[in-house]
């Protein structure tokens, strides 16, 4: 199944948690933000959301800035 | 006591930094060191899926001295500005932004209707909002009437080291405003931030003027003295400006008259 990740589709074999998505892109859960169709995803339940077929999620982190 | 707080929060320093365009996070570290301030910005973007080898900026910053502000700069809606606040906020340790609505490619001007608007959903929503505006007092003043924790309104373009193209205006702003005002974008090097200060602001952020100079670190010195020379001028009085001189040392008891 395919998703939309930070704007791009993605291949993923099945509903995932944010966690386990997070996991699987070898991404540090605690420097990132994610939100998930729309929705900004609290660091306390990336064990509860669920990502399915067609869901969008942007993993944004902080970068140098002004 | 001299204390520089917004919203509460009280800062060591009225210099605020950034953290884009450095040669190398090592420059950067020495710069901010130099530099004395103890609130930098940073931005939000997305992680790079493909190649996530990039170190992340947060291990050169030291959280335990300086707060971070994230930033929603790029944003050119009042609803990608929101929704990069938000994600900020649970990237970070805080629900302060550096709000930016911007509203032209070439001048990075803010488009100050959406801005407001942005600043109004936010500060529902129990952020401490700190909006980049134009230096237009009335849309300072609507923009803390919006609940904003601050204002700060730009001394000439982002990154054109221009310096501070309308003093009258900051000192109207400064005048009219009842939160900290903060001159955001311009500077070009120290004596445009100690203009800025002894104008009345009650900060200065600048990233360019630093990070851009030939050496980061000496410069970030520099602001932090012309900071504190620009507050200390401000507190003291200047005296009049007058077309004519009037001298300084005794005009009686002179040798020959």
């Amino acid at each position: 199944m395919t998703i939309t990740l930070n704007g791009d589709p993605f291949d993923i074999s099945g509903p995932l948690t944010v966690s386990a998505l997070l996991a699987k892109l070898e991404i540090d859960a605690r420097r990132v933000a994610v939100e998930h169709n729309l929705v900004v995803i609290k660091r306390a339940t990336f064990d509860d959301a669920i990502v399915r077929e067609g869901d969008q999620v942007e993993i944004v982190n902080f970068v140098g800035g002004g | 006591m001299d204390t520089f707080s917004i919203a509460g929060k009280t800062f060591a320093s009225r210099l605020i930094i950034g953290s884009g365009k450095y040669p190398s996070h090592a420059v950067m570290v020495k710069a901010h060191e130099a530099s004395g301030a103890d609130m930098v910005t940073v931005a939000v973007r997305r992680v790079n899926i493909s190649d996530r080898s990039k170190e992340s900026l947060l291990d050169y910053i030291d959280t335990s001295k300086m707060f971070i502000l994230p930033n929603t700069a790029g944003c050119y809606t009042a609803d990608d500005a929101v929704r990069t606040a938000r994600l900020g906020r649970e990237a970070g340790l805080s629900n302060w932004v550096k709000l930016e609505v911007i509203g032209d490619e070439r001048t990075l001007f803010p488009d100050n209707e959406a801005l407001i608007e942005a600043t109004r959903v936010l500060v529902l929503e129990g952020f401490v909002v700190l909006p980049y505006t134009s230096d237009d007092p009335v849309v300072c003043r609507k923009l803390e009437d919006a609940g904003a924790a601050a204002v700060m309104p730009l001394g000439a373009p982002i990154g054109s080291g221009l310096g501070i193209q309308n003093p009258n205006n900051i000192r109207i702003i400064r005048e009219f405003s009842r939160v900290p005002v903060i001159v955001d974008a311009g500077v070009g090097t120290a004596s445009d931030a100690a203009f800025a200060m002894e104008l009345g602001a009650d900060g200065v952020l600048m990233n360019t003027a630093i990070a851009g100079a030939q050496d980061p670190a000496a410069m970030a010195e520099a602001m932090k003295f012309a900071v504190r020379a620009g507050r200390l001028a401000h507190l003291a009085g200047r005296i009049p400006r007058k077309l004519y001189a009037t001298a300084s040392s005794p005009i009686e008891g002179l040798v020959g008259r």
